[in-house]
């Protein structure tokens, strides 16, 4: 039987090449993607949990019930809720300032805050290392007035809010300064103190954005590994934080405990990333001015 | 009254401390500074730092850009989601990428299991740092490249194919070139991370000095050994070589603004 | 070369947005697609480019089926609304584009394409501005650089959508009598997309006026001024008064009153279409419209005048001399001196 050659028209093909490639090609380029972020993103994330329950959900939340863990897992909220609002007062004000004023030394000072983002999270621990230790100038002094801040709770919290300083102040900077200053000046024209018209006129403008802020600022603190596992001295029960711990645990081969921290934590961002999915679908219009990092 | 309380907080958190490890390094004079950065172990591990972030950084930009044009050309079923993913390595914690990455490419890992078979071993080499790196860096490269695209006119590759120009030549020719500074910064930022990155490493790398041993696990060693001058001068020549790229990520951004009317 | 637009409609996702369409236009002729925005010009515009695809009917250019060829294939010039230029490339190479992309064995050399986009850059009197980006020049440099980039590659039809859409008004003037000159030296096949009438009649050696997806005439613009073969045209082009008749055996009638105006339509209700400013005024209300002066403004070198008339609804209006005595609540006679008759629809 002799086969018929069979030409395919596709009526659009003409004008459709113009801007957009072939068929085939949009496959194999999806396909490249889809397989590579498969490979290097996805396939991580579900082998945590996987890893979790390899010897079966007993197993796994007994992991929780070990005094330790519980400590550690203490330790990272208490550092989270002490860092994390002590980051938005100082986020929501130096946006403020930068954002509303002008003064000599602005690009500057929006670099500065940009700072942590660029250093080494061991450097960001090592800092305080020196600034603190038996061997700077200031050791000897609080070892006297018996202040201990490094491999202890306040060394953690500082380290912490030096990595996750920028969040809420980069994601606030771009969306009031594209606000302006006309509501403020509407507002104040119209007898409200500063106050009341931070908190009537510029909060509501800013709260998805400052929310957004809070949720990367919160994921990173509590995930903080590098800056922290320099400072905190690893003293089990004490200056552990949960990734300190997941450390600890896979270091003493004990895997199925280390993933089961560890899957708390990868559920932590899975929230993360649904809230702010959440939000950028839902408030995208009043988080426009916020660029990725 | 605001203005004050930004510089207070900045200065006590950031600049304080950061005034702390300059200083600090100054007070090692020029000779100590240099023997310990001349030592040959700081050296390997500078190197293996930049060596593999540069690898990690070129295979993200090429997977990178895939990605963002996939994300911003393409309308295929659970796009959303997938785009919410590629924000995942911002989220997960370092530690937990570092043992899941292990886990998948040790010998006995789903991965690894199979690149045994050809003889490749991933885990605790400088390839698994390199694979660890490419998962923290993706994401700057998609971010930073995905806005620019989706800035572009349907015009421009209109008006090249009136041209003559196919396809391939409109990608080529016209909107990869255009994409440059995006891509360029993209590259930067993901370097600049994956130079300091140490938490989804360690696991991965195995740490053997002078194979595997990145140059934040060597601070992080010569503080454990109490070596305060090493750990400063390692971290002061990483700080600089940071601060180098902070700033050619200006003048990328700066030339492309000058030049071209647009940013990166 | 000659276009021909043989039956062309358009749908985009069920929506039509041409319905029908055929269009000669002739080897070397200025065509202007004049429509109001949602009339399907620049639609009609992008499939002579190849730029869409019709869903029926085909596009000639000379004898051969268009159709059948992708927009890289077809060849022709098309300068978009805005411009874009590509920013990356100075404004020498944005020219010499078209020539670099051809296959090795019809692409010139590299001084050939360095001389060529120079000369076009010259032509279009951008000497000296080569090294430039496109983000460094004004909008009018920008179309300039746009319209030499399309002719280098020789086009066989220029294509250009709005060209002058972008620009403020006093370098739309320029531009305009430029564009006809750079037209007249070589003579290339042109048509452009406007929905400024001015424009259109200004450049134009025909227009062709579209409405929602169909061509309602095609003229010079003397034709389509001056005889619109449709109420859309009359209102679209120019300024344009009409009073609801009645026609009975042949003759328009107001109100009952004959208007000495004949007409072969059927009897029944009708439109009568003139021109404000094209209107003879009358002592005697007999054979002409008569109304009440209601409203009465000066524009420019005349003076334009409501009336209200008996059996019509809306008020009239026409152009008076400037130093008419007439004011508000004056009686004035007038009767067009051309006019098209239309039925009601």
């Amino acid at each position: 039987m002799a086969l018929e050659p069979v030409q395919v028209i596709d009526p659009t093909a003409t004008a459709r090449h113009a801007t957009t490639e072939r068929r085939t090609a949009r496959f194999l380029l999806t396909g490249i993607a889809l397989v590579f972020l498969a490979l290097f993103l996805v396939l991580p994330l579900v082998s945590v949990f996987v890893e979790a329950f390899r010897k079966g959900p007993a197993e796994y939340f007994a992991a929780f019930s070990e005094p330790d863990a519980q400590a550690a897992i203490r330790l990272t909220l208490l550092v989270a809720s002490i860092a994390v609002p002590l980051n938005v007062v100082f986020g929501v004000v130096a946006a403020w300032a930068i954002a509303k004023f002008e003064f000599k030394g602005k690009a500057f000072l929006t670099t500065l805050i940009d700072l942590p983002f660029s250093v080494s999270p061991v450097i960001s621990g090592l800092v305080y290392v020196l600034l603190f230790s038996s061997q700077s100038a200031l050791g000897p002094w609080l070892k006297s007035h018996g202040i201990e801040i490094l491999f202890a709770v306040p060394g953690i919290v500082l380290a912490t809010m030096f990595v996750t300083f920028p969040f809420v102040a980069r994601e606030l900077i771009p969306l009031m300064q594209e606000q302006g200053t006309t509501d403020e000046e509407a507002a104040l024209s119209l007898g409200a103190n500063g106050w009341q018209t931070f908190w009537h006129v510029t909060l509501p403008n800013i709260k998805w954005g400052l929310l957004y802020g809070v949720l990367l600022c919160n994921a990173r603190a509590m995930g903080e590994f590098g800056a922290v596992s320099v400072v905190s001295g690893h003293i089990r029960g004490l200056t552990n934080t949960m990734p300190l711990h997941v450390e600890i645990l896979y270091n003493e081969y004990n895997f199925v405990a280390a993933f089961a921290v560890a899957s708390l934590l990868a559920l932590l961002a899975l929230v993360t990333l649904v809230l702010k999915t959440l939000l950028e679908l839902r408030y995208g219009a009043e988080l426009r001015a916020v660029g990725g990092h | 009254m605001t203005l004050g309380f930004t510089l207070a907080y900045l200065a006590l958190i950031v600049l304080i401390p950061l005034t702390g490890l300059v200083l600090r390094s100054a007070s090692l004079g020029f000779p100590g500074f240099w023997h310990v950065a001349t030592d040959p172990r700081t050296v390997n591990a500078l190197r293996i730092s930049f060596g593999t972030s540069l690898i990690a950084a070129v295979i993200n930009v090429i997977f990178g850009v895939i990605v963002a044009w996939v994300l911003v050309r393409y309308r295929f079923p659970g796009r959303r989601i997938v785009d919410a993913i590629v924000d995942l390595p911002f989220a997960l914690p370092t530690a937990v990428a570092g043992i899941a990455l292990t886990a998948l490419y040790s010998r006995n890992g789903w991965i690894g299991r199979w690149l045994d078979l050809i003889g490749i071993k991933v885990a605790f080499t400088p390839i698994g740092i390199t694979i660890a790196l490419i998962f923290i860096g993706l994401p700057f490269v998609v971010r930073t490249v995905q806005p620019v695209m989706e800035e572009i006119r349907k015009e421009v590759e209109e008006a090249a194919a009136t041209l003559g120009a196919n396809r391939f030549q409109t990608i080529t020719r016209v909107l990869l070139p255009g994409l440059q500074p995006a891509i360029l910064t993209g590259f930067a930022l993901a370097f600049a991370r994956a130079v300091g990155e140490y938490g989804s490493v360690i696991f991965i790398a195995g740490n053997l000095p002078y194979v595997s041993e990145i140059a934040p696990l060597l601070i992080v060693i010569r503080l454990e050994e109490f070596d305060y001058a090493g750990a400063t001068a390692i971290a002061t020549i990483m700080l600089l070589i940071s601060f180098f790229m902070l700033f050619v990520i200006n003048l990328i951004q700066a030339w492309s603004r000058r030049r071209y009317g647009y940013g990166a | 070369m000659d276009v021909r637009v043989s039956g062309v409609r358009k749908e985009f996702d069920r929506f039509p947005a041409l319905h029908d369409v055929s269009l000669d236009i002739n080897s070397g002729e200025l065509i202007a697609l004049l429509g109001p925005s949602g009339s399907g010009k620049t639609t009609l515009l992008r499939l002579i480019a190849g730029l869409e695809t019709p869903t029926e009917g085909k596009v000639f250019f000379g004898d051969e089926d268009a159709s059948l060829k992708s927009v890289q294939e077809r060849n022709v010039g098309f300068v978009f609304q805005h411009y874009a230029l590509f920013r990356h490339m100075t404004v020498i190479d944005n020219v010499g584009f078209g020539l670099k992309v051809r296959p090795g064995s019809s692409r010139p050399s590299k001084d050939e394409i360095r001389r060529r986009s120079s000369e076009l850059l010259d032509f279009v009197q951008l000497s000296g501005l080569e090294k430039r980006y496109p983000a460094q020049l004004s909008g009018g440099q920008r179309q300039r650089v746009a319209l030499a980039r399309a002719m280098a590659i020789e086009p066989r039809v220029l294509l250009l959508d709005e060209p002058f859409g972008a620009l403020d008004a006093k370098v739309r003037k320029e531009l305009r009598r430029w564009l006809r000159e750079i037209h007249d030296k070589t003579k290339h096949t042109t048509v452009f997309v406007t929905h400024d009438q001015d424009e259109a009649l200004e450049l134009a050696d025909r227009v062709v006026v579209m409405s929602q997806g169909r061509i309602e005439q095609i003229g010079t613009p003397d034709e389509v001024y001056d005889r619109p073969n449709s109420p859309f045209v009359y209102s679209f082009i120019g300024e344009s008064s009409s009073i609801g008749v009645q026609i009975k055996n042949g003759e328009l009638r107001l109100d009952g009153q004959a208007l000495s105006i004949s007409s072969d339509r059927p009897d029944g209700e009708a439109l009568l279409y003139f021109r404000p400013h094209d209107v003879d005024l009358i002592e005697d209300s007999n054979g002409g419209i008569a109304g009440t002066v209601v409203a009465s403004r000066r524009v420019g070198a005349t003076r334009r005048i409501e009336l209200r008339i008996a059996g019509v609804t809306d008020h009239v209006e026409i152009e008076i001399p400037a130093d008419h005595p007439a004011t508000e609540t004056s009686r004035i006679a007038f009767r067009p001196k051309h006019w098209r008759v239309f039925p009601k629809s």
